[in-house]
């Protein structure tokens, strides 16, 4: 059978195998919960995590919708990003595909394992820009907050007076 | 040479977490940066005379506590248990049903187990079964008791300042405890060993010195406000002038210092000016004050002594100036100050009388004792009464939804009136999934002294419940204004906005309320009170 056939096939134990080797990077009480719970208001991490990597999958055997690709990962490295984990934590499920479908896959298919590897790697490279991306927004709003709460302040108490964006008319 | 590892070894290497985790008592607690707030400095707690005021920091492995700390501890809960019945009910009753374990925004957020409340509630209980039962004291951790140590101490810090008291929880309780109760009294057993977050004690020192969080001084609050009316005056045409600390005045406005300092909440007060100019002429005899210059209240944070004294300079302001009532503007933990503690604390006010709308004549029985009114419940009366001209298409730019604050939602059933406030002014509102407004409704995940900077993290995860159903109708309805009666709500839910869902703005409900009044006699409106062009309007601007 060809590789393409088995990941097809395989695809629903595949998906779940993944996502609960996502969900155990979480503390093992909360872990049932992210599990359990169905409704994405209730439980927005473990319906997220549920519903990208779904399409990940899709899109990572396809090979080609780098967007649709940076989409997903950006849903789910978005709430880790702001979670308990280290950087490497964060973005470690990307790869922790490789073994979940190298078992699933058995012997004997390295040659198309190793595209599949190359293409994964790929893909954690992707996940870690995401990463970045993620935790510099968090600076930014950070930034963004001080100078709200203190520019203004001083501007409008007539402290300080910039150059004004438009120059008054004669 | 080296120690590098052969790649042998490299492989073997995996991705999984140790699947040996000890249970919860003996995981010591590890204070994260992005997750704690930076401490107290010692002179915002020195001038309110709280006590061990010091330099600590808690990514130290020393808090410097003072060598009687336990005794401290536990004469202060043993006194908490005799003073509130509420308490000792709460740490006695909960059968861990676990009913409320799901319910809490920063454990959804999080993952982490101890944000279930029960499991948070369970830090103090702990604590409380080992001293105060016989259960506990004999049979120690197998009857779920522990003792009482420095670990234990820094994990009750670590997670009390991780709850926002919001009370979604205790919605959902069978038995009604009340978590957000057994938070703040575990906040004031920390308070009473100097550990607090200057997020708390500098606004609490501020408040106490100048009348307000910032330390804004009369003068600076004038200017401030002065700068709205020339905003104003652009936009409308109109000069809409606010008297300030004017005895005789038959109502005194208050309302929380970030709608004067802050944006979005700047344009929120912009409406409040717009509406109270408006009604002059219907007979408003309003006044501010620049001394009880603050409705927020942050010695709520910090123990109920504090807020009684903080929340003292309302009544005593009013008295000085010889008002009837008072009219608050929009807040959340304000309200819930008010609506549930101001009574005993400081009240029933013997200088003022039931509040009645000068304009409408309707009585707010509601607030009989209280004498404090919201000023959401005085606009939804006005409207119901039709004594405002509103042009809603004014706000057709707008696809607005609501976000209860857990305040004034939970904590004092405020629920149809700025739905019908909102209705009243725009012609595009949509609401959030039924299990995340109103009663249910999700925190945003900065209340309670929690909307400091340092702590980012912790308020993006906390307030995801919340983002993820405004997430919800931006893609169902497009909506891309997200409305609140809350000052915090304004400044937080702007960040979080940005981080979950950036096309979606902020704003207060008398932003959109000014943008809808027509004035007689003011000039044709070009934009909104942002300065942003109207849609169809966009031509005549230059003109």
């Amino acid at each position: 059978m060809s590789i393409d056939k088995i990941l097809a096939e395989k695809r629903s134990k595949i998906i779940k195998k993944w996502r609960n080797a996502i969900i155990k990077s979480y503390p093992e009480d909360g872990q049932g919960f992210l599990k359990r719970e169905k409704s994405q208001f209730a439980n927005p991490v473990g319906l997220t995590i549920s519903t990208e990597i779904e399409t990940l999958y899709d899109e990572i055997i396809k090979g080609e919708n780098t967007e649709k690709i940076s989409s997903c990962l950006d849903s789910i490295i978005r709430i880790r990003a702001v979670q308990d984990f280290k950087p490497s934590r964060a973005v470690a499920f990307v790869l922790q595909l490789k073994q979940i479908i190298r078992d699933e896959l058995g012997s004997g298919h390295s040659d198309k394992m190793r595209i599949l590897d190359n293409r994964i790697d790929e893909i954690a490279l992707l996940a870690f820009d995401v990463y970045s991306a993620c935790r510099q927004k968090i600076s930014e709003i950070r930034v963004k907050e001080v100078k709200n709460q203190v520019g203004k302040l001083l501007e409008r108490a007539n402290l300080i007076s910039e150059i004004p964006e438009q120059r008054p008319a004669l | 040479m080296a120690d590098t590892p052969k790649p042998a070894e490299i492989a073997k290497i995996d991705h999984y977490p140790s699947p040996f985790e000890k249970g919860w008592m003996n995981k010591q607690v590890e204070i994260k940066p992005g997750v704690y707030c930076y401490a107290s400095k010692p002179k915002n707690l020195e001038y309110v005379g709280m006590p061990y005021p010091r330099e600590w920091n808690p990514a130290d492995e020393d808090w410097k506590l003072p060598e009687n700390w336990k005794e401290i501890i536990e004469e202060g809960f043993k006194d908490r248990l005799d003073k509130y019945r509420s308490f000792k009910l709460f740490m006695d009753i909960c059968v861990r049903c676990g009913a409320c374990a799901d319910k809490c925004h920063f454990f959804i957020g999080s993952g982490d187990p101890k944000n279930m409340p029960v499991q948070r509630a369970e830090l103090l209980r702990s604590v409380y079964r080992k001293n105060h039962t016989i259960g506990g004291k004999i049979l120690g951790p197998f009857a779920g008791a522990r003792e009482l140590t420095e670990d234990v101490l820094k994990e009750w810090w670590y997670y009390l300042y991780q709850c926002t008291e919001c009370r979604r929880c205790s919605v959902f309780c069978p038995y009604g405890i009340d978590t957000a109760e057994i938070t703040i009294i575990g906040r004031e057993l920390t308070n009473l060993l100097g550990l607090n977050i200057d997020w708390i004690a500098a606004p609490v020192a501020n408040c106490y010195r100048t009348g307000n969080h910032l330390g804004i001084q009369p003068h600076a609050y004038k200017d401030m406000m002065d700068f709205f009316t020339d905003e104003i005056e652009d936009i409308t045409g109109i000069r809409m002038e606010q008297d300030f600390n004017r005895k005789g005045a038959e109502i005194l406005f208050i309302t929380p210092s970030g709608d004067v300092f802050a944006d979005p909440g700047t344009f929120t007060c912009m409406g409040y000016m717009m509406l109270f100019h408006y009604l002059k002429e219907q007979g408003l005899d309003i006044t501010w004050s620049t001394y009880a210059s603050e409705g927020g209240n942050f010695g709520f944070f910090t123990s109920h002594e504090m807020a009684k004294r903080l929340n003292a300079k309302m009544y005593a302001e009013a008295k000085r100036l010889g008002v009837k009532w008072i009219l608050g503007g929009e807040c959340g933990h304000m309200w819930r100050v008010l609506n549930q503690y101001m009574d005993t604390f400081n009240g029933p006010p013997d200088s003022l009388e039931e509040p009645v709308s000068p304009i409408t004549g309707t009585k707010f029985e509601n607030a009989k004792t209280t004498k404090m009114v919201h000023l959401v419940e005085f606009t939804a009366d006005l409207m119901k009464h039709n004594k405002l001209k509103l042009d809603p298409s004014r706000n057709d730019h707008l696809k607005v939804t609501f976000h209860d604050s857990c305040n004034t939602a939970r904590g004092m059933g405020f629920l149809e009136e700025p739905r019908y406030v909102i209705k009243n002014v725009c012609n595009n509102f949509y609401e959030m999934p039924p299990e995340t407004i109103r009663e249910l409704t999700f925190c945003c995940g900065s209340g309670s002294g929690l909307n400091a900077g340092e702590n980012m993290e912790l308020r993006m995860r906390g307030g995801l419940p919340r983002a993820n159903a405004v997430k919800h109708v931006h893609e169902k309805h497009g909506v891309n204004m997200l409305s609140c009666i809350c000052a915090i709500d304004r400044a937080v839910l702007t960040s979080l906005m940005e981080y979950w869902v950036p096309e979606v703005e902020v704003t207060g409900v008398h932003e959109m309320v000014a943008n809808a009044l027509v004035f007689d006699g003011e000039k044709k409106r070009t934009t909104d009170l942002r300065g942003e062009p109207l849609p169809g309007m966009e031509d005549e601007e230059d003109v």
